[in-house]
């Protein structure tokens, strides 16, 4: 009982689930649906963008009273762009091949709105240990919808998962065909949009 | 001859079959949040033009006088490679260019002043702007490609946003499932509006 009276724990609830950044504030869109084609790309964006958002929560709620308040967006861009860019470096390093596909959408972090937004208005309000938790919370949160969205868009549209074969052989010489559309770009909005229907529905009760 | 094909080439590219926002899900965020309304649409498409137009040029000049692998060797230093710096430095680009606009609009047309009015800051977070100054390095344009694919992205993300606010206003008469409204029904929307523009993938000039 104790455990989910905690702040933490109400805050790591709120935007995994009551508040989640896309299908509840409608953050972050842009960046969340080119990824989703494979399940793979999705897992290493929304490992990224936790990262960024965690850490740029952590540095920027650490800054808070020295950085004046007039000039607060420069310097909160300042410092999210210099994590993505470490964010990117970093998977061209180690993961060159993943970092092919994303392209330019790892970049593309700097001007979602969930880093943005939970830096203005977490971040900028509450202590660094509150602000982490806040970052890691959002950014799972984010994730859970975008490896979702994958899951049923490489399912459908390739018939694998991470790159394997899932549907059997047998399916397809019975007549059994991919979904050609779930891989093109229409396929993520209509996924997206029928994900958030079963959500809204079943948080009704 | 051949050049002025591979610029309308580009120009159609860029606003039917690659539409940033349909095809890569660039400029969501503001997209959902102003297509309510078709005025504010307009306006904001507008905006969007206009500031693309200008800074995917300029963020041309910025990659291959300063960032570009070699490209410093006009200042004597050509092993100096500072692609690293581009994210920062497109998006402070960026930043900058939209107060340059801001201000000339303001002073020698106050009337198109008034009425893009709010956007004109706004757009400086769209996913869209720096996108297309990304996918500029990423696909090689010259100077003269950069100008139309940055008109063309422009021209491409008004097009869906009127597009969307016109149908929006007439969906307000319809009657949508109760989970499905909102968020969800405005995804779909845009998925069959992305497999409208996907139409024109067969041509090719």
């Amino acid at each position: 009982m104790k455990l989910s009276r905690s702040k933490t724990y109400k805050a790591i609830s709120a935007a995994l689930w009551q508040s989640n950044p896309i299908s509840k504030q409608i953050l972050g869109i842009c960046s969340a649906l080119a990824v989703t084609v494979q399940l793979q790309t999705a897992i290493v964006m929304g490992l990224a963008l936790t990262l960024v958002v965690a850490f740029s929560n952590l540095i920027i709620a650490l800054l808070r009273d020295l950085i004046p308040r007039n000039i607060r967006i420069i310097a909160e861009v300042a410092i999210i762009a210099t994590l993505v860019i470490l964010a990117d470096e970093l998977l061209k390093a180690f993961l060159f091949d993943i970092s092919k596909q994303l392209s330019v959408f790892v970049g593309l972090i700097i001007t979602n709105c969930i880093v943005m937004g939970r830096a203005e208005t977490y971040a900028m309000s509450h202590g660094p240990y509150d602000s982490f938790v806040d970052g890691i919370a959002n950014g799972v949160g984010y994730s859970s919808i975008l490896i979702g969205v994958a899951f049923v868009r490489e399912l459908l549209g390739s018939g694998k998962l991470l790159g394997f074969q899932v549907v059997p052989d047998v399916f397809y010489s019975a007549g059994y065909e991919n979904m050609g559309l779930m891989v093109l770009a229409p396929g993520a909005f209509i996924a997206i949009g029928l994900f958030v229907w079963l959500e809204h529905t079943l948080l009704k009760d | 001859m051949e050049h002025v094909e591979n610029l309308i080439s580009i120009l159609l590219n860029s606003v039917f079959v690659g539409n940033i926002l349909l095809a890569y899900f660039l400029g969501m965020c503001s997209f959902l949040a102003v297509s309510k309304n078709l005025r504010t649409a307009t306006g904001l498409g507008l905006a969007v033009i206009f500031v693309l137009t200008i800074t995917a040029p300029a963020n041309w000049l910025v990659y291959h006088l300063l960032l570009a692998p070699g490209a410093l060797a006009w200042a004597g230093l050509p092993e100096v490679n500072l692609n690293f710096l581009r994210l920062v430095l497109f998006i402070a680009v960026i930043a900058g260019m939209v107060q340059v606009v801001e201000l000339v609009i303001d002073r020698f047309s106050p009337a198109l002043y008034n009425n893009l009015g709010v956007f004109l800051p706004l757009i400086t977070v769209n996913c869209a702007i720096l996108g297309a100054s990304l996918f500029m390095v990423e696909r090689e344009y010259t100077f003269t490609e950069t100008v139309v694919y940055g008109f063309g992205s422009g021209f491409g993300w008004m097009l869906a946003i009127v597009a969307m606010a016109t149908v929006l206003q007439k969906l307000r008469y319809a009657d949508v499932p109760e989970g499905l409204q909102g968020f969800g029904i405005n995804m779909i929307v845009t998925g069959l509006m992305a497999m409208a523009f996907m139409i024109f993938s067969g041509i090719v000039l």
